[in-house]
Formats: C-alpha cells, structure tokens, sequence
C-alpha cells in the first residue's frame, strides 16, 4: 500500500466505489433479468420468477434454437448488421471525423451556416420523415437494398459535433502549421498528424456509430422487405410479433436469447476499442 | 363498382402519384447533383408501366396463365404460408413463387402501403385481413376478382367470409381462414369455483361476479380496450354501426346493437371485473396458463394458438357457444385473412391462379393441418374435422361448437373503409373510458366524432 | 523573421479556405441526399392536402401550419416533453458526469468494469425492451406485482397515468447515462497530463482539480451532451412505444410529438399534416438547441 498520495495516482476510495456499486445495481437489473430469463425454456418463461432460474437450464438449448430456427436465419441476419456495421459504422466514422476536423481547423466561409443547416435538420424528427425518404429511395431504386440501410447510417451529426468539438480541442494548430512548413499536402496532415491526435475521439464516435447502426431498427423496418435481408433487430422484432394475433406462435426465449446474443458482440467492440482511450494523447501535444 | 366510376378512380390515382412523383423526383435530382461526389449504382431509377398495362381478365386466362408458369411474390404471415408454398411448386414446377414474410399485421400493411403509394414493389399476391380489406379495395389497389369469374366461388364458402371479401360489389380476395366467436373458458376454474357455463351475457357478467369476490385476483376474462374485440361484440349485438355506399360513409357508435353491448360490458368495466392484462403480451399467455383468465370470447382459430403456446393450460381449457342476450345462438366473426391480387402485380392472372390454388383447392389442406379454422363450407362439413377429439380441451370434439358457431353469424356487417385508422386511434378515444373504469359510451362517441372527422379529410362524404 | 512568419501563414489561411471543403464535402454530399432531400420533400408534402380514398391533391399553403399551431394535441404532446426535458436531462446529465469524473478520478476500484457496465444498457436492442420493461413494470406478475405484495400495498402502479411519464424518465436514464458518461469520460482523456501536473504543483486538491481543470476541459462536451438530450427529448419516441403495446390507454397515438407525426403518417396516412408537425416541432427544436449552443460558448470565450 502506497502512502505518497499525489493527484495524479490518488488513493482508490471504498466510499467512491460504494456509491458506484450502488448505480451499479440500478443498471444491473434489467440486465439480470435479461440473463436469467435466456437461460429458460418458453415455458419456465412464463411460471418462474423473473429474477430467478426456471426449473431447466437451458441457455444453451436456447442458443442452439436461436441459431437454427427457421433454416438458420438469425446467422444471415448476424452477417447482415455486421455488413451494415462495418460499412455504415465505419464510413459515418470516416466521414464525420473528416467534416468535423475540416470544421474546426479550416477557417473557409460558410461554417456558420453548415453549423445551422446540420443544426436545423437534426431536429426534425426522422421518423415523419420516413415515408418521404422511403419515397424517394424507391424512385432510386435503393429499396430492398443494402443500400438502403447503408447510405443512411453514412451520416452521424452527432459524430460530426462531437469530432468537431474533439478536433478543436486536440490539435493544436501549432503543429498543423509545422506539417506544412515541412511540405506536406492538406490529405497528408490529415492522415498522418490528425487522425492520431484524434484517436480517443475517433473511438468514441466509431463506438457510438458501431451501437447506433446496430440498433439500427427503424430505417430498415421501412426500407426492406426481404427477410433475407434484415439486420438483427427487424428479424428478431418479428419473432417477437409472432406471438400476436390468429396465427400466434410465441417465441420469447428464442427473442431474449437473440436479443442477448446481439449485445455480446457490442461488449467484445467496446473492450477492443477501450484501449484506445488510455493511449490516446500520450502524443505530448501542449495546448493551453 | 359501376365501370365508369371505377376508370375515374384509377385515373385519378394515376395522376396523383404521377404528380407526386414528378415532385418526388425534382427533389432526388437536386440530391445527387449535391452529392456528384457519391456514385449511385442503380440510378435510372425504375419507371413501370403501372395503371396502363391493364390485361384483360377471364377465367380462361387463369389456367393459361398456370400453364404458361411464371414468378409471383406472396406476401403472407401465416404460419401455413410456407408449407403452402411448397406444396404449389411441387404442382406446377414451372411457376416459382417467392414467398416473403414482411411483416405481421401492422408492420405488413405500412410496407404494403408504402409499396403503393411509391408505385412499385408490390407483391402480386397479399394476405390481408378482413377488417383491413376495404381500405386497399376501395383506393383501387387490389384486382376485382370477378374478372376471373371467381364470383361463381361463391357457393365454396361460409356467408360471412364471404360477404367480407367484398367491397362495393367488387371481390377482392378469396377467404382463408374464419374466425366465428366462441367462449373458451378454464373448466378448472369454473369448477373449483362452482361456475356454471354462461348462456347469456347477464350470467357472464354474474360468473364475473362470484368468481373475483372469490378471488380478486382472478378475472372473467381480459380487455384493455381492443378495437377488434369491440366491433366484433357489437357485430354480435345486431349493431350496424358503419355503413358505407361509396363515397358516402355513416357512423353510428350509439346504434341499438352497441347499446345493447355496452349495457352489458359497462357493467364489467366499471366494477373492475376484467383483467387489465393487454392481449398478446406474454403476461397474457401466462394467465392464460395459470387461470388469471377464466374465459375468452374469441375467434375460432384459437385452439390452435392455445394448443401451441398454452401449454400450462392443457386438459383445462373447453369451447362453449359464445353467450348471447337472449339465449339464441349468435355470434360475430373475429380476425380472419383473405389473399388478394394487387393491381400493381404483372402477371394477376398467375396470381389469381395462386390464389384459387390457396382457398379454392389444394392449399386448403396444409393450411388445416397447421391448425388453421376453414372458411370452407365441405371444410367446415367434413366430419373428420368436425368430429375430432381434442386432447387439450379434455377430449371435447371443440370443432363441433367451433362448425356451429359458424353457422350462426349474424348477418350484414361491414367494416369501414379505413378500419385500420380507427383500430389506430381506439386506445385514445375508447381507452379512455377503459382507463377510468367509467360506462364506455362517452368513449364510443368520441371514437365516432375522431372518425367522422378522419372520413371527411379523406375525401368522404361522413356522417353520424 | 517574425514578419515572414505572420505573411506566410495569412497566405496559407486564405489557401486553406476552400481546402476544408475536401474535408467537409463528402459528408455533406451524403447528408444532402439523406437529410436534405427527405426535409425539402416533406416542406413540399406540408404545402398541399391529400385525401387518402377520393378528391386527390390541393394546394393549402400555410394553412397545415396554421392547423397545427391550434391543434391541442399537439400542444398536449409538446407540453408533456417540455415538462419531460426540465425534469429528466438535467438528473440524467449530472449522474453521467459524477459517473465519468469518478471512472476518471482514478480512486475507483475496478473502473473498467463500471465504464462497460453503465455503458451496456444503451445496447440492449429494443425489441427485448417490451418483454424487459413488461416485466420489471408489471403490476400482474411482474417486479411491480412482487414489491407491492412484499409492502401489502397496491400503490406501485408504473403503467398507470400519473406513474407513466416518470416510468418512461427511469427508462430513458438507465439507458442514456452510459452513453452521456462515454462522452464526458472521453472528453477528459483529452485533458493534457501537464494540466494535472501543474495543478498538482499549486497543490489543489481533487475537488479544485475537478473544478479548475476538469469540468472547464468538459465545457464543449457538456454543450453536446446538453444539445442532443434536448433533440433526444423532443423526439421522445422509442420509449413510449415500447411502453404502449403494455398500456395502450394510457399513452395515446399523441403521447409525444414525435409518435404524434408517426401515426398520421402511418396510421392515418396523412403524410402532408404528419410533415407539417415534423417540421413545427424540427423548428422548436432547432431553435432552443441553438441557443443553448449560443449561451454555452459564449460562456467558453
């Protein structure tokens, strides 16, 4: 045990983590039930307490079912919002860290106005918008397509504010103007004293567009109509409206324990990327 | 529909999608010039044909058209869908048909909507209940089978199913399954509680009683308020509450059949006897199970629903005729699909042929093995059917109660032509009587006014 | 030398200029396409009245505008998110910020653990949210029905009137003070390490640390947090929907704005009076957000 305390390596607080752990059981809960009810079979589902096992055990009868019903169709859904998420995710990545960087550290006439139009345009609510851009896709002939999902999941404002914001903050123009002192090209800076400035930021959008076009469920519910190519959570929505109406063949446990196999990947992104975080700005970039 | 008010109409469809598209394309042409740098595969944009490649119909048309083969899309959520599918390739080799779960109820009729209204991408054949079929027939949507000469069908199916798949004097499908209402209940329950059957709906009403004073924490039966259950009971009452005659549309939620209804649901409502458990949730399922729920007055088909998804409710559950006012059979039809051609379809004698296939001949057969309840009067006749002993309702032949019941609808009813709306918006109107426990006619006035207002927007002529 | 210097980088700024375009051009090449277009189409769809069955297209002009300036349900639904916005984004943005100034504070045992945790209800795909939140709220059978049999009450009623705007605020926060908390969190890895060095040189403590570094560090994130809870607020959508299919007389077809515009459209087909409520609530919106941004970086300068 240390006793030298400074603020950068302070001591750790049992009353701080209590607190924590306290925030930490309100978070849990739902997801406690989420656990325990994947590991019950349709009919435990339905007469055993919500945040206790059933009488079987059968998470990975469950996994096996989720995986194989219906010819196999959750894997393709699977394939599919990993297409949508690795194209979608990665290109609103790309392209928001690109404007905002180029907003903040270019002063070029018509930023305040690109500013309000972004402003102005994510405030509408999307979901009245639907039919229009459902309309318009359809004379593009982009409905039923993957492209239907993934031009829209391209644009992240909210990546572009926060990479803005970010890019404002980590580059210190000092540095950019050294860059080019020394001769190299505006794409050249970019790539190669940019983008590792931003790299904490880049993370953090990347992992909010990776969770955003995973949960991505309106866009598509509208845009397709071919099963083959839905992502997880249109396919596992209509498991769960399966359960409603003359023909009802409810399917909760396979629903649950599609819906917690869709978040496992999540957590694997998120330890991934989370390392980006500790290493991010140990470039020794000075900016008062 | 008389000939020259029908071409009106799809002229005047034609215009106005054409007008919105032009609007429509103006708009993409201003986006991709904006976004040159993006390259757009596919840009051409799909301009068909739509309205104008009008194929004259016949019946001879339809076995040529089967005999020629082609592809066909089928929209459906059925659970026989697929199964039936199967079954037509395997008969007629040269026709594929691309069957496509889009979605169920709601989620089908948006996509189906959006399909229209954005020209292309239709199926050519579609699932489409009865309650919703007037909305898509009367915009023009949906091919009049009589072209086909399916009208001589008639005869083939139960007066009600029927007369569901018309609107105006036009055919819009071919009935699939059917939905006369019966009182399931928990036999268990009735007998440890000392109930007895109910005939009629005051003694409904008296076993609603005694039993949640027995134990206030099990109920009659459930409702939160749900537009299908509504018109149906008021359908059983003898109300007429929607009539329409082309343009013209009247509404009347204080008719004597509601009236009659609400006498007796008010009752039940106010002094706190039916469950607030929503349909369809897994709550549901659950009282089902445990006996939460004693009874439910529902369609037909829910046998098989129960037999598959109540399994805690095995050997409990028993079909009785669903109670009436004055001790004479009589019952209304609950839920239910038809399939249907779309206008935008390429090939409707081939679709038309499908659907034939479907609910006039084959089909019908892996459809009643999925458990599904005929609208098919040798169907319903059948004693195979009629006469089978159910384990799960004790070795009660439920059919027999299910086949009469189908007998005993009562006639003249229809839904209205934007019957999905009004389904939409019951949960603030009618809900809010459901929600302070108070007499449900206020609700029901307020449902009318809401639609009287809807139907005149839309281009009626409404009245109440 | 200096005088060089200064020519020189004045040149390169007007060089610059149209050098960030490249930068910004192909974001908004797509924003265009998805935002833009779809916005221009439903200003056009909100000029003109559609009957759905017969009499075809007219000309209104402003009068959807007018129409929806005196509709009481959609002051009814704005009211109930104004009043939603006050209560739950300030609980939600503080609890986001205590949860990443002591993930970052470093005196936290086994913060990893708590930066995923708080994290991963924003994963949980909605679809499962009805079964979750049927359950956790259930008054039948659910954690509701357990709690009140444990107290012999019946007064936890989650799903009920009074209840259900607050139960859907509990909802929205277990979801979004992960993702809040993410955004401050990463916002403080951008502190410079010398900040703290220098601060710890003027012997500060932690709590003037937080205050003289770190939250001045998080003012531009604040602002983003701050801006999208209120979009997030008055698009409130998700949420309610969900809870609905478990109480459909208690939230209406008009509970917020947003579901307001969704069922005209989608229920009613009244894509040109939908429109016109999406563009009169994207304008409030739009200028209550701007001038959140105006105050909060008025008070960065």
């Amino acid at each position: 045990m240390t006793t030298t305390t400074s603020p950068l390596r302070p001591r750790r607080s049992p009353l701080l983590t209590g607190l924590m752990l306290l925030y930490l059981v309100y978070t849990l809960v739902p997801l406690l039930w989420l656990l325990l009810s994947a590991t019950k079979t349709q009919a435990d589902l339905l007469d055993s307490p919500g945040l206790w096992f059933g009488d079987h055990f059968a998470l990975f009868a469950n996994i096996k079912d989720t995986l194989t019903y219906d010819g196999g169709i959750f894997v393709r859904w699977l394939g599919n919002t990993l297409l949508y998420v690795v194209v979608g995710a990665g290109g609103a990545t790309l392209l928001s860290t690109a404007a905002g960087y180029g907003l903040a550290k270019y002063k070029f006439a018509g930023r305040r106005i690109v500013f309000a139009v972004l402003l102005g345009a994510v405030a509408v609510p999307g979901t009245a918008l639907a039919v229009p851009t459902f309309l318009m896709f359809s004379d593009l002939g982009l409905t039923n397509t993957v492209w239907a999902i993934i031009i829209p999941s391209l644009i992240s404002p909210f990546g572009l504010y926060l990479m803005w914001v970010y890019a404002g903050e980590a580059i210190p123009g000092d540095l950019l103007e050294a860059a080019r002192i020394d001769g190299a090209g505006e794409i050249r800076i970019f790539f190669t004293v940019a983008l590792r400035l931003l790299a904490p930021g880049i993370v953090t959008v990347l992992l909010f567009a990776v969770v955003s076009t995973w949960n991505n469920y309106f866009l598509p519910l509208i845009m397709l109509s071919k099963p083959s190519l839905y992502p997880l959570t249109v396919g596992l929505t209509q498991w769960s409206n399966q359960a409603t109406g003359v023909g009802a063949r409810p399917i909760y446990n396979l629903v649950i324990t599609g819906s917690l196999l869709t978040i496992v990947p999540l957590v694997i992104a998120f330890l991934l990327l989370q390392r980006f975080w500790q290493s991010g700005l140990t470039a020794g970039s000075v900016k008062q | 529909m008389n000939a020259q008010k029908k071409s009106n109409n799809e002229r005047n469809t034609a215009m106005k999608s054409s007008h919105r598209r032009s609007a429509r394309r103006l708009l993409v042409v201003t986006a991709a010039v904006t976004a040159a740098s993006l390259v757009l595969a596919a840009c051409g944009g799909s301009d068909q044909a739509g309205s104008s490649s009008q194929p004259q119909g016949s019946a001879a048309a339809v076995d040529e058209a089967l005999a020629k083969g082609g592809t066909i899309t089928y929209w459906s959520w059925t659970p026989s869908a697929e199964a039936q599918v199967k079954a037509f390739e395997k008969q007629y080799p040269n026709v594929k048909v691309n069957y496509v779960n889009a979605g169920t109820g709601n989620d089908h009729y948006t996509k189906l909507q959006n399909v229209i209204k954005a020209g292309s991408g239709a199926p050519d054949v579609a699932q489409i209940e009865y309650q919703a079929l007037p909305q898509f027939a009367l915009p023009g949507s949906l091919v009049d089978l009589r072209e086909y000469g399916f009208d001589s069908l008639e005869s083939a199916y139960t007066a009600s199913t029927w007369g569901a798949v018309h609107a105006g004097d036009g055919l819009f499908g071919l009935p699939q399954d059917s939905g006369p209402m019966a009182l399931f209940y928990n036999k268990e329950v009735f007998d440890k509680y000392g109930l007895t059957v109910p005939k009629t709906w005051d003694e409904f009403v008296a076993a609603g009683k005694k039993l949640h004073q027995a134990d206030p924490k099990k109920y009659i039966t459930n409702d939160t308020g749900d537009a299908g259950f509504a018109t149906s009971m008021i359908w059983q009452a003898g109300g007429k509450p929607f009539t329409t005659d082309g343009k013209n549309v009247t509404i009347n939620l204080a008719d004597d059949g509601t009236k009659k209804w609400t006498g007796v649901w008010n009752q039940l409502v106010t002094g706190g006897l039916v469950a607030s458990i929503p349909g369809w949730s897994d709550e549901w399922f659950k009282a089902l199970g445990d006996g939460t729920i004693a009874t439910l007055p529902i369609g037909a088909w829910m046998p098989g629903v129960l037999e598959s998804s109540v399994k805690a409710g095995a050997g409990k559950w028993r079909v009785a005729p669903l109670p009436t006012y004055d001790g004479q059979p009589a019952t209304a039809e609950n839920g239910g699909s038809a399939q249907s051609v779309l206008k935008q379809s390429a090939n409707p004698a081939l679709a038309a042929a499908f659907v034939r296939w479907l609910n006039h001949g084959e089909g019908v057969k892996p459809f009643l093995s999925s458990g599904g309840f005929p609208s098919t009067v040798a169907d319903l006749k059948d004693p195979a059917f009629v006469d089978k002993k159910s384990a799960y309702f004790g070795g009660q032949a439920a059919n027999q109660v299910l086949t009469a019941a189908a007998g005993t609808v009562v006639k003249d009813w229809s839904y209205l032509p934007f019957q999905l709306y009004a389904n939409s918006i019951f949960g603030d109107t009618v809900g809010k009587s459901y929600q302070a426990k108070t007499d449900l006619d206020p609700g029901l006035k307020a449902w009318q006014d809401a639609l009287v207002t809807y139907g005149n927007q839309q281009g009626f002529q409404t009245n109440s | 030398m200096a005088d060089s210097v200064a020519l020189r980088s004045r040149r390169a700024w007007l060089h610059r200029d149209t050098k960030g375009w490249i930068f910004v051009g192909p974001f908004l090449a797509v924003f265009a396409l998805t935002f833009l277009a779809p916005i221009g189409y439903a200003i056009y769809l909100s000029l003109f009245r559609e009957q759905a069955f017969f009499g075809g297209t007219t000309f209104v002009g402003l009068a959807n505008y007018a129409d929806v300036l005196r509709d009481a349900k959609f002051w009814e639904s704005f009211g109930r998110v104004a009043l939603f916005l006050v209560v739950q984004v300030p609980v939600m943005l503080v609890l986001a910020l205590l949860a990443a100034l002591a993930i970052d504070s470093a005196r936290l045992h086994a913060s990893g653990f708590f930066r995923i945790v708080i994290f991963l209800p924003y994963a949980v795909p909605g679809v499962v949210a009805v079964l979750l939140w049927g359950y956790l709220y259930g008054t039948n059978f659910g954690l509701a029905a357990d709690l009140n049999d444990l107290f012999n009450t019946t007064a936890i009623q989650p799903l009920s009137q009074h209840w259900m705007l607050p139960s859907i605020a509990n909802i929205v926060t277990w979801e979004f003070v992960g993702y809040n908390m993410l955004i401050f969190y990463s916002a403080l890895r951008t502190v410079p390490e010398e900040l703290y060095e220098a601060a710890a040189i003027d012997g500060a403590g932690t709590w003037r640390t937080v205050l003289a570094v770190k939250l001045p560090a998080l003012r531009g994130a604040i602002v983003i947090a701050t801006i999208f809870s209120i979009i997030g607020s008055f698009q409130l959508f998700n949420e309610p929907n969900i809870l609905r299919t478990l109480a459909p007389n208690v939230i209406t077809t008009y509970y917020t704005p947003n579901m307001y515009a969704y069922n005209l459209s989608f229920a009613g087909q009244q894509f040109n009076y939908s429109a016109t409520v999406a563009l009169v609530m994207g304008l409030f919106t739009a200028v209550i957000a701007y001038v959140v941004q105006l105050r909060g970086s008025r008070e960065a300068l």
